[in-house]
This record gives C-alpha cells, sequence and structure tokens, in this order.
C-alpha cells in the first residue's frame, strides 16, 4: 500500500525510517484532501444539473444558514487541519533532536558546490559518504551565498546560511546512493550544485574511514576543483591547529594546561567555565564558536578582555576547524612534528 | 447644478460628496489611514533596530553613548516647540484667523530648519569621524562589528525621519501662506488640521527616535 | 435609476463616461473619473499580464529538455526573476482592485466617485512610474536573484537589481494609496440606507484587501529599500561579513509578501461572490460568514508569514507557533468554498462563461488551498520547501484562482463597462482550453515537487523530463486560450451587440445604471432598503433621495 501510494504520487523512495513516517502523513492529507474535494465537487455537479436556469425570470427562495451548518463547515476542517498539525509538528521537531551518538558531519554549502568534512576524518567534495543504520548529525554552513541542503530519498532539508550553524540528522536505513540538491537559488549554477549521498553498510564504512585517516587519500573523493590549491588530505583538526597557529591563537592560549592571557585550550571542550559574572557556562562547540565572534560577551572569570574578534577574518569552515582541534586536545599535545590525527571519539553532549 | 451661497466665499463642497460634513470626514480618515501608513514605514526600521540591539548589545550601548545627546535633546524640544505652535496655528485657523494660521505655520517651518541645522552638525561630526554605515566604516573608537550597523541603523533611522521633516514644513508653508491668503474660514479649515496632523506624526516619531537611539 | 425611458435601459447609453464630459487623449489622461481610471488600469494591467506570460512561455520552452534549449542559465536566471516580479507587482496585486475596484466600488456603493479622485489618478501615475524604472531595468538585464530578492545573493549579485526594487518600491505607493481611497470611500461614501450588512460582498472583500495594501506594503516598501542600499552603497544590514543577519531579510519580506498573497486572492474571491449569485439567481449563502472571513483572513493573514522560513533554521517552536496559525487562515477560505458551493443550492443556474470560469476557480481553489494547508503540515514542508510542489500551489491559486476570477470579472462586467456582449460560444470554448491547459500546465508541478525537483533550476537530472514536457504542453493550450479570449474580446469592445443596462438580469447594484454608465453614475443618490441579490421577489426599482443636495 505505501509502495503502491508513493508511485502514484511520484515520491522518491524512502531511505530511511523518518522518510517513510513522513510519507503516512503525506498520503493521509492527500487521500483527505481528495475525498473532501470530490464531495463538494459532486455536490456542486448535482447542484450545476437539478437547478439549472429554467427560465429568465425565475425565482430562487432566500436561504439561510442554520448555525449547524457553520458549525460544520468551520469545525469540521479546523479539527482535520489540526490533526495533520499535530502529527506533522512531532516529526518536524524529531528534525532538531539528534541523538547522542549521531556521527558529525561538517557541511559547508559554497558557489556551487559542497564540502564535506569528517572531524578527524577526510574532506571530500560533492559526495557525502555516510555508514547505513546510523544517525548522522549535519552541521551546515555557507561560505557565500544562502543554500540549502536537501536530499529528497530522506525528506530532509536544511538551509545553508552563511555566517551561522544549521543542523539537521538522519539516519539512512538503505544502502544505496541518492540525489542531494541545493535548494535555495544561489546564481548562475544553482541548478549544477548536485551532491551525491552515498549510503555504505556499516562495516564497508568504517573500512573506509579507517583507509581516509591513514592518509591513504583516494584521489576521487579528495579531488581538488580546478583552480584550488591541492593539499594533501589532511583533517579538519590539522587545519584547526594550523589556523590557530596563523591566526596568533595560540600566542594567548596554550595547548598544554599553562595558564596564559587567555584560557588554555587543554581539555577545554565540554568543561564548565565559570564566568565573570558568576554564571556557569559549558565549553561547546556553541561557545567556542561564540567566543571567536564575540569575545566580550562570556569572560571567563580571572582573565581580561582583551581578545580580539574574529569576525570577518575567519571564514566558517576556519572557525570550524579551530574548534575540532580544541575539541581534540584531551591530553597534552605532542610538541612538534605533524601530528598524527588523534582518533576520533563520539563525543558525549548534554 | 451649482448654486452659489449667500456670501462672496466660494463652496467647498467636492462634486462627488454629499455634503460638507462628509466630506470633512472623509478627509479626517484618510489622513489617519495615511499616518497609519507612516507610522508602519518606520516600525520596519525600528524593529530593525530593536533586533540588532539585541545582538550586538555592547556596540550599540556604546555608540549610542557617543552621541551628543544634548543635540538630541535641543531637537527634540525644537520639535515640540513646532508641534505645540502648529496647534496654535490650528486654533488661529478655527476662528477665521488666517494670517495668525500663516504667522504661527511659518514660525514652526523656522524651528524645524533649526531641526535640520542641528542635525547638519551632528552628520558632518559623524563623518568627520568616519563613523558610517556599513563598508564605509573606518573609525577606531568603536571596534566591535555592531557599530557599522548602528550607524546604518542611525543614518537610516534619522534620515528618514528628516526627509518627512521637510515634507512637513513643504506643507505647512503652503497651507500657511495659503490660510495668509484667506482661502479657509471659520467653517472650513480641514487642510490645516490635516497639515497639523502629519507635523504631529512627524514629532511623535521623532519623539520614539530619540530616546531609542540616544538615551538608552 | 435615471428617469430615462425605458427604451433607452435596453440600448446604449448615449452619455456615458466614455464620451463625457470630454472626448480626447488629454481628457483622459487628467481624468478624475474612477471608471476611466479604472478602465486605464485595466489596459495597463493586462500589457503587464503580456509580457509576464511571455517570460513563463520562455520558461517553459527552456524546461522542454533537461540541458540549455533556448537560452543560457543567466538569462533563464534572470526570466523567471522578470516572470514573477512582473506577473506580482504589476499585474496580481493590481489587477482586481485597481481596475475592477476602481470602476465597480463607488457604483456598488451608491456614490459618485470615490473618496480623493485625484489621489486615485495619482495612483494610476505611480503605477506607470514605477513600471517604468523596472522595465528600464529589465531593459538593461533586469536582476537574477528571483522575485524574493534573499540576501546575501541579492546585495552581492552584479545585475541590475536596484531599478527593479525601485520599481517595485513606487508601485507600492499606488497600491497603498488605492487601499487608502477604498476604506475611507466604504466608511464615508455609502448611499442612505446602505449598511454595512447591506454591501455587496465585492465591497467586503476589496474592502479587507484595502486594510492589508495599507498595512503590508509600507513594510516592503522598507525592506526592498534596504537591499537596494545595500546593493548600491554595502552598508550591510542584511550582509553577514558585516554582522548582519540574511535571515532577517527573510522575516521583513514575509511579513508583507504573505499578506500580498491575500491581497491577490481576496479580490478574486470578491468577483466570484458577485459572480455565483448572479448566475445562480440566488441569494449568497451565509452572507455574513462569507463577509466576515474576508477579515478574518485579512486579520490572521499578518501572523503566518513565518511558514516561509520552516527550513531557515529557526526555532522549533516558533516555526510551530507559525504552522498553527496557517491552519485558522486557511479555515476561512474552507467558510467560502462551502457557502460558495451551497449558494447553488435552489438557484437557477446558467452556464455562462463568467460561471464556467467560476467552477474552474472552484476547482483550483480547493486544490490550491488543501495544498497550502499540506504545506503548512510542517514536516511535509521540509521535503516540499522550495521544490515545484510550491509552484504549483502557488499557481494554483495565482493562476487558478485569481485568474480565473480575472477573466470572470472581463466577462461578467464587459456589458456594463462597454455598454457590448462578447459572444457567448467562442467565450465557453477558451474558458474550457483555460481550464485544460492549466491542469495540464500545473498538475505535473506537483507531482515534480514530489520527486524532488527544485524550483528556479536552469537544468535537471533526465528523470524529471517527462513531466517538465507535459507541463509546456499544458502551458501552450493555456497560452491559446488566453490569446483567444484576447482576441474576441477586443472584437466585441468594437463591435459587438448592444448589451443594455442588464443583459444578465442581475440584482447587483452596479446592474441598476445604463451600460456604460454616465460620468456621474447616478444623477440622484440613490436609496437602499435592502442588500444586493435578492431574487425570492420581483425586482423594484431602488428609490432616489430627493431633493439632491447642491454641488460646486
Amino acid at each position: 500500500m505505501n509502495e503502491l501510494l508513493r508511485r502514484i504520487l511520484f515520491l522518491p523512495e524512502q531511505a530511511s525510517d523518518y522518510a517513510r513516517q513522513v510519507d503516512a502523513l503525506h498520503y493521509f492529507v492527500i487521500v483527505t484532501t481528495m475525498i473532501g474535494a470530490a464531495g463538494v465537487f459532486l455536490a456542486a455537479i448535482y447542484f450545476f444539473v437539478r437547478y439549472r436556469r429554467r427560465s429568465e425570470s425565475d425565482r430562487t427562495p432566500h436561504v439561510e444558514p442554520k448555525a449547524i451548518h457553520e458549525i460544520l463547515f468551520i469545525g469540521g476542517p479546523l479539527a482535520l487541519f489540526l490533526l495533520w498539525f499535530a502529527i506533522g509538528f512531532p516529526q518536524y521537531v524529531s528534525l532538531s533532536l539528534p541523538p547522542d551518538d549521531a556521527m558529525d558531519v561538517y557541511v559547508q554549502g559554497k558557489k556551487w558546490m559542497w564540502k564535506f568534512a569528517y572531524p578527524g576524518g577526510p574532506n571530500a567534495i560533492d559526495r557525502l559518504r555516510v555508514p547505513a543504520g546510523r544517525p548522522v548529525r549535519l552541521l551546515i554552513t555557507s561560505r557565500d551565498v544562502i543554500h540549502s541542503f536537501y536530499v529528497p530519498a530522506l525528506r530532509i532539508k536544511m538551509d545553508a546560511l552563511p555566517g551561522r550553524y544549521t543542523q539537521t540528522w538522519f539516519n539512512a536505513s538503505r544502502p544505496g546512493r541518492y540525489e542531494i540538491f541545493c535548494a535555495e537559488y544561489c546564481g548562475l549554477s544553482h541548478s549544477s550544485m548536485l551532491g551525491e549521498l552515498v549510503v555504505m553498510p556499516a562495516a564497508d564504512f568504517d573500512d573506509w574511514m579507517a583507509q581516509q585517516r591513514r592518509g591513504l587519500a583516494s584521489a576521487q573523493d579528495a579531488a581538488p576543483v580546478p583552480g584550488e590549491p591541492v593539499r594533501p588530505a589532511s583533517s579538519v583538526v590539522e587545519e584547526g591547529r594550523r589556523v590557530a597557529a596563523e591566526q596568533g591563537c595560540l600566542k594567548c592560549h596554550s595547548v598544554d594546561g599553562t595558564r596564559h592571557i587567555g584560557p588554555t585550550w587543554t581539555d577545554l571542550y565540554l568543561r564548565d567555565e565559570k564566568l565573570a559574572s558568576g554564571k556557569l557556562v559549558r565549553a561547546d562547540e556553541g561557545y567556542l564558536t561564540k567566543s571567536m565572534m564575540d569575545p566580550a560577551a562570556d569572560i571567563v572569570n580571572g582573565f581580561q578582555n582583551v581578545m580580539p574578534t574574529f569576525q570577518g577574518k575567519l571564514s566558517p569552515p576556519e572557525v570550524a576547524a579551530v574548534v575540532e582541534y580544541i575539541k581534540s586536545l584531551k591530553t597534552p599535545a605532542a610538541g612538534s612534528g605533524p601530528s598524527e590525527g588523534p582518533v576520533y571519539e563520539s563525543v558525549p553532549r548534554k | 447644478m451649482s448654486e452659489t451661497t449667500a456670501t462672496a466665499a466660494p463652496s467647498f463642497l467636492a462634486h462627488h460628496f454629499e455634503s460638507l460634513e462628509k466630506q470633512t470626514h472623509a478627509a479626517r480618515l484618510g489622513m489617519w489611514l495615511f499616518l497609519a501608513t507612516e507610522i508602519l514605514l518606520f516600525t520596519a526600521l525600528f524593529t530593525g533596530y530593536a533586533v540588532y540591539r539585541y545582538l550586538f548589545t555592547p556596540d550599540f550601548q556604546a555608540a549610542s553613548r557617543d552621541l551628543a545627546t544634548w543635540i538630541g535633546l535641543v531637537n527634540t524640544l525644537v520639535l515640540v516647540t513646532s508641534s505645540f505652535t502648529v496647534a496654535m496655528g490650528y486654533g488661529r485657523a478655527v476662528r477665521g484667523d488666517g494670517k495668525g494660521t500663516r504667522a504661527l505655520f511659518l514660525v514652526s517651518v523656522l524651528l524645524a530648519l533649526v531641526f535640520l541645522g542641528f542635525k547638519v552638525v551632528e552628520y558632518s561630526h559623524h563623518f568627520h569621524a568616519g563613523e558610517l554605515p556599513g563598508r564605509l566604516y573606518v573609525s577606531t573608537r568603536l571596534q566591535g562589528p555592531g557599530a557599522p550597523i548602528f550607524y546604518a541603523l542611525y543614518f537610516l533611522i534619522t534620515g528618514l525621519h528628516a526627509v518627512h521633516v521637510v515634507v512637513g514644513m513643504t506643507i505647512l508653508a503652503v497651507i500657511g501662506l495659503r490660510a495668509g491668503r484667506g482661502a479657509y474660514t471659520r467653517e472650513y479649515h480641514v487642510p490645516v488640521e490635516l497639515a497639523g496632523l502629519y507635523w504631529h506624526l512627524v514629532d511623535l516619531i521623532w519623539i520614539f527616535v530619540f530616546p531609542l537611539i540616544y538615551l538608552i | 435609476m435615471n428617469p430615462s425611458p425605458a427604451s433607452e435601459l435596453q440600448g446604449y447609453n448615449p452619455r456615458n463616461y466614455l464620451n463625457s464630459p470630454a472626448t480626447g487623449l488629454k481628457s483622459w489622461l487628467t481624468t478624475l473619473d474612477h471608471k476611466r481610471i479604472g478602465v486605464m488600469f485595466l489596459v495597463a494591467v493586462t500589457v503587464a499580464f503580456a509580457l509576464g506570460g511571455f517570460f513563463a512561455l520562455l520558461i517553459r520552452l527552456e524546461l522542454l529538455t533537461p540541458g540549455p534549449t533556448i537560452v543560457d542559465a543567466m538569462t533563464y536566471n534572470r526570466l523567471f526573476t522578470l516572470h514573477g516580479v512582473v506577473m506580482i507587482f504589476l499585474f496580481m496585486i493590481p489587477a482586481i482592485p485597481s481596475a475592477f475596484g476602481n470602476f465597480l466600488l463607488p457604483i456598488m456603493l451608491g456614490a459618485k466617485d470615490v473618496a480623493f479622485p485625484r489621489l486615485n489618478l495619482l495612483s494610476f501615475y505611480l503605477y506607470l512610474a514605477g513600471a517604468s524604472v523596472a522595465l528600464y531595468g529589465m531593459v538593461h538585464g533586469g536582476a537574477d536573484t528571483g522575485w524574493t530578492f534573499y540576501t546575501p545573493y541579492s546585495t552581492t549579485t552584479t545585475t541590475k537589481v536596484v531599478p527593479i526594487l525601485l520599481g517595485a518600491f513606487i508601485i507600492g505607493f499606488s497600491s497603498i494609496l488605492t487601499g487608502l481611497n477604498f476604506i475611507v470611500t466604504t466608511h464615508t461614501m455609502r448611499a442612505p440606507g446602505m449598511t454595512w450588512n447591506r454591501l455587496p460582498l465585492f465591497v467586503w472583500s476589496i474592502y479587507a484587501t484595502a486594510v492589508i495594501q495599507i498595512l503590508a506594503t509600507p513594510v516592503l516598501g522598507m525592506t526592498l529599500l534596504l537591499v537596494a542600499i545595500e546593493h548600491a552603497f554595502g552598508w550591510g544590514i542584511f550582509d553577514p561579513a558585516r554582522g548582519g543577519d540574511p535571515v532577517l531579510f527573510q522575516h521583513f519580506f514575509w511579513f508583507y509578501s504573505h499578506p500580498a498573497v491575500y491581497i491577490m486572492i481576496l479580490p478574486a474571491m470578491a468577483v466570484m461572490s458577485e459572480v455565483v449569485c448572479a448566475f445562480s439567481r440566488k441569494n449568497i449563502f451565509g452572507y455574513k460568514a462569507v463577509a466576515y472571513s474576508s477579515l478574518g483572513i485579512a486579520f490572521v493573514g499578518f501572523f503566518t508569514w513565518g511558514h516561509h522560513l520552516f527550513t531557515s533554521g529557526q526555532s522549533t517552536l516558533t516555526g510551530g507557533v507559525f504552522g498553527v496559525l496557517s491552519m485558522f487562515v486557511g479555515i476561512f477560505t474552507a467558510i467560502k468554498v462551502f457557502n460558495w458551493t451551497a449558494t447553488l443550492y435552489r438557484g437557477s443556474i446558467s452556464f455562462t462563461t463568467p460561471f464556467a470560469y467560476f467552477v474552474g476557480f472552484l476547482f483550483f481553489l480547493v486544490f490550491g488551498g488543501m495544498t497550502g494547508i499540506a504545506l503548512a503540515t510542517m514536516s511535509l514542508d521540509v521535503h516540499w520547501h522550495d521544490t515545484y510542489f510550491v509552484v504549483a500551489h502557488f499557481h494554483f491559486i495565482m493562476v487558478g484562482a485569481t485568474l480565473m476570477a480575472f477573466l470572470a470579472a472581463l466577462h461578467y462586467w464587459l456589458p456594463k463597462i462597454t455598454g457590448r456582449m462578447y459572444p457567448e460560444s467562442w467565450g465557453l470554448v477558451a474558458a474550457v482550453m483555460v481550464v485544460l491547459g492549466f491542469n495540464f500546465t500545473f498538475i505535473p508541478q506537483f507531482l515534480l515537487g514530489n520527486e524532488g525537483m527544485p524550483r528556479r533550476y536552469f537544468s535537471y537530472p533526465e528523470r524529471f523530463w517527462a513531466l517538465n514536457v507535459a507541463s509546456t504542453a499544458g502551458a501552450s493550450v493555456l497560452a491559446i486560450g488566453l490569446v483567444i479570449v484576447l482576441v474576441y474580446l477586443l472584437v466585441a469592445i468594437r463591435w459587438g451587440p448592444v448589451a443594455g443596462a442588464n443583459p444578465w438580469g442581475s440584482r447587483g447594484f452596479e446592474w441598476d445604471t445604463p451600460s456604460p454608465p454616465p460620468p456621474e453614475n447616478y444623477e440622484t443618490t440613490p436609496v437602499y432598503t435592502h442588500g444586493p441579490h435578492e431574487y425570492h421577489e420581483d425586482p423594484e426599482p431602488p428609490r432616489h433621495a430627493a431633493p439632491e443636495p447642491k454641488h460646486v
């Protein structure tokens, strides 16, 4: 039945349980609409015939509605509409509540391609590989104008906004290849901004990821765009370390626990920091990002308000990379030489 | 079709209105609706100011403190006084004293010029200090990202208000001069009333602008 | 009724607004007669519709193949932007209110003109001025932002955004002044006996439209001005690189543009309330419900704009509030649909061209409205947002409902406006083509949206090909039907048979004047003793106030 309706309505395959649930609501709405519309039209057609004009001087009775008519006309549809809302709203809310063990992927839309980055893993352009049966959280931003990340098969969509992160999540139940579209007009090649979601069996995905981390870059995924400087497959964390060094962060923030001009980054992630105002704040991604953009807002107790803002100086992926670097600083980092790329663990959320 | 009344004054009744009373009522209703649209125009800007103030509170507070509040205060007093003289001018019109209306309306126009003069002083100060909107912001005093946005909204709101002051002044001048030439009578002086209403709105908007931008 | 001999009422009124008080171009360009202004608007919006329709045809031709067909991507992006801008700002918003509203409102109220005739003429010139500025922009390449001008794309693109924005800004003032005029006219110029509960339903809906026009348009004006300033001078209100918030633009924009869609549909409902009564010779079922639901749409419609931002990263609570309110706004339309259908019960139905368009209107409003409710069911919107499903939804309403109403109005009131009648058989043939063509154009687009085809796509994956071809085929039939309408209407205006004062036997109040009406509408002010469209007893001629007050 599900399959029959899905095909009649030209809906794409249902690549997740969520998609199946949304389609169930879709069927309910469509079928009820058709029944209601048929009722109206059959009544109208019956009236056209039964009450067709017999003469130009026909008189017609003055008909007034009874209260029950208006109550039915208003109450009936209203109850139905609110029922649909009551089913759809929880589904919508669920999209903003990723499970704690969801794997993060950073998504950056830019004219006219999608860039993906796994914390502790490789970067990719236009092709997003994910494991089947495991939740994946997407942290989405844009490099320039508003884009929108849309996977019809999963029934999910979320705008990519410049200067901000949005999130959505999914759990693809079936391996397969699914289209990714950009769904917010962004200029000349908006309709070429296509991507591919590759859902792999979980074991295959783990193998692939391990391969990537060992630096065996498979050229096809990390193939640079013509004109972009070629960088060997590096992790987001490594990128963050580089940015932090270049931007002067390490002048004030130590990575070995030493207290300096600013709070140390060692073990900073998810630490409960006491602010000058006395409030306690947990140093999660949001707080770390905010500290870079608006450092004067939440000063940690005991430190001076001397940090400059990096708004406009760091691009969103650079900000994300620094955040990932901070997250990786669980133990004193090795001093020199290329970092080994720390092992990524699912980070617990509140 | 037309029948002249006993006096020499021309009839003010337009052909499509049944009575002068209806015409006056329509004119007033029309003016109030127009004022409502003007309020909505500024509401859009005030909403934008409120949103960005929430997002950039320290920057907006600092920039607001930086403004010359005394100029804002003087301007407020000037504008309120001009509203008072306009009301007095309307009072003259009710008594049929067109020349009195003209005199008082011209005083209001002069006060409005004083207002604009102060605004010129303020604006030129900002220009010299580099406190300009968006990418034109080159001042080094306030560093936060909210400062250019504050100035963008500052110039938009006060600039749009100044445009309305100029329009209002023109209306007051025209109506005042016509009143002086005896165009309105004790029985019919609706244009004077409408001009006064417009000016009071211009004043009222400033009474919101002043605390919003200068004081808080 | 003017004290004219009965024979004159059957014929063509010799002293009418078209030839009195003067003829010649100058007398038209400086006219204060609401009927002439209405006719000038009618001509202007028809030209605008033809232009917007031409852009639409080019779009559909381009979409005949998955890759480039007749234009390149940049041109295509400009085409859909201009199609939207022209259709919405130059046609949909002014068409029924400024053309038919202007012509009919005073007559229906028993008045001689609108409250502010000079403001009315100014409204027309503002329309022309705004259209000219926008046209200048179009000639120089036009914008490529989509009619929604989302930032920061619209503030950073190099195309000619500013003239298009300024054109829309100027036309906004035309809309505001028309709305203001209509509200004051309705409040202050009703003839004796015309209580609010005896107002023609056309007036109720036009009044509700006017309320939205004056409250919402200033906000749009400000928003477009801000975008123009940011584009030209870089002031950074909506630019994230300068601390601005691009989603704030969306809130400002949709605060107007959602009520704007009710500006587009309420006048259509206004027309249909008249047509259904006239062509079923029946009083409306539930006058109060239909009248007040117009106000309900206007009021609640102001609080639903956030349903355009369900995927913009706003909080789910905010989204939920807007979702629920959107459900309520749909109820008012449902009330009207049921009441119009129930009006047919025990009526005397004449299936002529205006009624044929009513049937199409009903069909398309039900589906267009229901798909709107479906879109407001938030999880469904996540899939459908910015796909062809939304495009199909709003075309069902704007073309399927409003355009049908515009066509119905043209046919119903052509005899009153021109004194001549159109050929009925051609009317029905064209109506069938328009309705069928419309179905084939837009039903495939619902399915394309389900499939996931995003909107504003110049090229598309091959699996969307067949439905796109079907849609273009339907568009061709629709276009031919509309051209047929234009041709026979032009012929009828010049050479059609004389219609007489009331060829339809309608009991709407505007039919109490001769066709075409004299410049002053009524020589003596009528007095009303009941509401319009009462067909349960024989008609009595309306009384007239005596003596008539003297005017300049």
